[in-house]
């Protein structure tokens, strides 16, 4: 990654960049997020088919730069909740330095070796393998092989099922949450400052990992990521418990599209869907 | 149990200004209601975060009724269209989950308009006799019990 390393060294020598987030290994081999704090730690940064993780969530987690801007290597799909946090105010565009890369797919399961079979569902779909927006771009695109799409069966599944069906299949998986909140953590829209899940005054949310409250907690985290989800699948990675959380973000990401013909972080002027209305918004549900 | 007469519960979150005052009215103009249902005034329809109505499921609602001022009425000016985007990805996403979404219902109703309230509630406490009671908490709630000693 030698384009990746002299752009990152570039930015740092004509103090543009306070930091650079971006990939580097760790002593086993595994690729995980890095901060580079200056021009030598640079050398370390890598970008490969186990550079899984969505950056852009340290955008809002990480203390301002001191001086100069933050730099940010970053997929397709990542820049996406970069677009998405500037729609939504929370970062400036003048304050980001966005290192996009050429994206061969990433993998499902780290640990295991890239292939077809271990390929994120995220990459099937994806428009965006050259960044759609970037302010320097690096890497090369390679031919990939597609995954296939196992979620797509499950969809057609529930979509046919009855609501206690759905209910039964839910329970099962919403039981084995464990309120550990780590979807939250990796999430770059998952931002508040105060989680809706940590007011105690009044608890919306039971906070203990009960069947109830886990229901709670996901069809909430759903719905404040509804119209908002980029689709990075993040939360389903982290989750310990195995939760398909993607079937989520899926259908109210079909929400979003069906009803609205709309898709976050897919333009930084576009107004976004929640936070903003149309007079003419469907409601041939209100009596 | 079996053959007692099945009572729905329902949850009403009315907006202050319009439907609240729209069902005080039913009330003044000595309209007949059923009284399965229990009121909940928020400020505005613009209030109501989902989190409510699954509260209300979760306490053994066997329907939730939203109502509020129509569009372009609303005190706030905005509030209702707000409310209105939410409420189209919160139906779809009850329904899932497995919560039908047609123990849900919405209605505009304004300060005037006692006849259509009446209508209203008579309406949702039918709808939801028929429906049976929701049952996907009950067991849920178990869970959690406190053995008595
Ligand atoms: S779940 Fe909701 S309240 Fe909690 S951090 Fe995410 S968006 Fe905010
Ligand atoms: S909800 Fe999940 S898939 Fe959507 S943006 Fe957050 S982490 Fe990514
Ligand atoms: S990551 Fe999984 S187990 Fe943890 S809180 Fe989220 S859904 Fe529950
Ligand atoms: S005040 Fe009635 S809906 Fe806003």
């Amino acid at each position: 990654m030698k384009q990746l390393i002299d752009i990152s060294k570039e930015l740092f020598e004509s103090k543009q960049v306070g930091y650079i987030i971006g990939y580097a290994e760790d002593k086993f081999k595994r690729v995980k997020p890095f901060v580079a704090y200056s021009s030598l730690d640079t050398e370390r940064f890598v970008f490969n088919n186990n550079s899984v993780n969505n950056l852009a969530v340290y955008l809002t987690r990480l203390p301002k730069a001191k001086e100069g801007k933050i730099g940010i290597v970053a997929k397709g799909c990542d820049i996406k909740s970069i677009i998405a946090l500037i729609q939504e105010n929370q970062i400036k565009r003048d304050d980001v330095i966005i290192i996009g890369v050429n994206c061969n797919s990433v993998v499902n399961q780290i640990d295991e070796q890239f292939s077809k079979e271990n390929t994120a569902i995220k990459c099937k779909y994806c428009q965006v393998r050259t960044p759609a927006h970037y302010d320097y771009l690096v890497g090369e695109i390679k031919e990939v092989e597609l995954p296939e799409d196992k979620n797509f069966a499950i969809m057609q599944k529930l979509d046919s099922m009855s609501a206690e069906e759905k209910w039964n299949f839910w329970e099962a998986e919403f039981e084995k949450c464990v309120k550990c909140y780590a979807c939250r953590q990796v999430c770059p829209l998952c931002y508040c400052e105060q989680c809706i899940v940590d007011k105690s005054m009044p608890r919306w949310i039971d906070s203990s990992a009960t069947t109830k409250g886990n229901f709670a907690w996901n069809m909430i985290r759903a719905f404040h990521l509804s119209g908002r989800c980029i689709g990075c699948n993040e939360c389903e990675r982290a989750c310990p418990a195995e939760i398909p959380l993607s079937l989520l973000n899926r259908k109210m990401g079909m929400v979003a599209i069906n009803e609205f013909n709309y898709r976050h972080g897919t333009d930084i002027n576009q107004p976004t869907l929640i936070g903003n209305y149309n007079v003419n918004d469907k409601e041939d549900f209100i009596m | 149990m079996e053959n007692e007469k099945f009572e729905p519960k329902i949850v009403a979150f009315v907006c202050n200004w319009c439907t609240y005052t729209g069902a005080d009215l039913a009330g003044t103009s000595r309209l007949k209601q059923q009284t399965n249902a229990r009121l909940i005034r928020v400020p505005c329809t613009g209030r109501i975060d989902p989190v409510f109505i699954i509260k209300a499921f979760e306490k053994g609602a066997d329907g939730v009724l939203v109502s509020g001022c129509h569009p372009n009425d609303c005190h706030y000016n905005t509030g209702n269209f707000h409310a209105r985007r939410r409420w189209i990805f919160f139906r779809q996403l009850l329904d899932f989950v497995g919560i039908d979404s047609s123990r849900l219902y919405f209605s505009w109703v304004s300060a005037s308009e006692g006849k259509k309230w009446v209508d209203v509630v008579d309406g949702v406490i039918n709808s939801v006799r028929e429906k049976g009671p929701f049952n996907g908490y009950k067991k849920l709630n178990k869970e959690i019990e406190i053995p008595v000693k």
